[in-house]
């Protein structure tokens, strides 16, 4: 149940860290400036410097690595999600005499890192018919408002669709061990709704 | 039909879709019951509808300078929406304005319940806080 303790990271680990961060900003920088220079990229780096000493940020370690067939896949996979959501939405709106009927479950993930948690919470609301309402770090819940369900059956389906958008993502971006606790999970803890209080009426 | 043509065609279906699915948002805004189901509406085909507009400008201005910062409005879009639905919802939860009736099943309700009970019991009893449950966070 409980999440092991992390431990404080080394001076590389930080390094790597900062380096992120600093490309991340300088990309921005690059970006709102429209023109590659230069002046630009060095004046970006400058930014990116007191920018992180005065707001350092809080340690987000990226493990992973990139992986591009993956990535392009939950990219793909993310965009086709969007306008599904999207045409589901609008359809739901201005279909008459028709109240849409939602549900609020909770969807354990498998790889509890704060990075993992963010990015299937924010790809998460933007697929179809979900909605993050709480994610409990502690334990790496998320809990989803969905939309437009009308069976329970419905909503298990929907807590397998989570499931296997948080797989695409750390398959994209996930390291190594992520992958292995994917595939075989923690046997210790309840692989299903940890949450039975709220159970269906 | 020289390329210039094609792209302005391929710059108007956007900003129409992208309008389209934006007025389809504010419908859905009005019409929806309660809170949480208007920041779906809020969240998608906005998010959507503002992607295909910032497309469409693309395609339309051709210059540098002028994608690169439609790229990122569009990425911020995409970073932010997601944040802003989330922190709406959490506000909104435990009050009236949700159709509970609505709901088919609410596990967020036990949880809830949980963290209320804990603090209630650490209130009282402040020495036997020794073993944090799993919701010991913060209630923020």
């Amino acid at each position: 149940m409980t999440t092991p303790p992390r431990a404080p990271l080394t001076r590389r680990v930080r390094w790597r860290n900062r380096a992120v961060a600093v490309t991340g900003l300088v990309t921005v920088w690059v970006l709102l400036w429209g023109t590659f220079t230069w002046a630009n990229v060095i004046s970006g780096l400058a930014v990116a410097a007191v920018l992180l000493v005065v707001f350092p940020l809080p340690p987000v370690t990226f493990a992973g690595r990139i992986r591009p067939v993956p990535l392009a896949r939950f990219l793909a996979r993310f965009l086709w999600d969007l306008v599904v959501a999207s045409a589901q939405v609008a359809w739901l709106a201005v279909r008459f005499g028709h109240t849409p009927r939602g549900a609020i479950i909770a969807v354990r993930l498998r790889v509890n890192t704060d990075l993992n948690l963010t990015l299937t919470a924010e790809a998460l609301s933007l697929v179809p018919g979900s909605l993050i309402l709480e994610a409990d770090r502690g334990t790496g819940t998320l809990y989803v408002h969905v939309i437009g369900v009308r069976t329970l059956d419905e909503v298990e389906r929907f807590r397998r669709g989570v499931r296997e958008l948080e797989e695409r993502i750390v398959a994209a971006v996930g390291s190594g061990e992520e992958l292995r606790r994917l595939r075989d999970p923690d046997p210790t803890g309840p692989p299903e709704p940890v949450d039975l209080e709220g159970a269906p009426t | 039909m020289t390329v210039d043509a094609v792209l302005d065609t391929a710059a108007g279906v956007c900003l129409i879709a992208g309008a389209l699915l934006s007025l389809a948002a504010g419908i859905a805004l009005v019409r929806f019951p309660d809170v949480l189901s208007r920041m779906h509406a809020a969240a998608k085909p906005q998010v959507l509808g503002l992607l295909l507009v910032l497309l469409g400008c693309a395609l339309r201005l051709r210059t540098g300078v002028d994608i690169t910062t439609l790229v990122l409005v569009g990425m911020f879009q995409l970073a932010t929406a997601p944040v802003a639905a989330h922190m709406v919802g959490r506000a909104a939860y435990p009050h009236d304005d949700i159709r509970r009736d609505l709901l088919l099943t609410d596990e967020l309700a036990g949880r809830l319940d949980r963290v209320r009970a804990n603090r209630a019991g650490a209130a009282e009893t402040p020495s036997s806080v020794g073993a944090p449950g799993r919701d010991a966070q913060p209630p923020a």
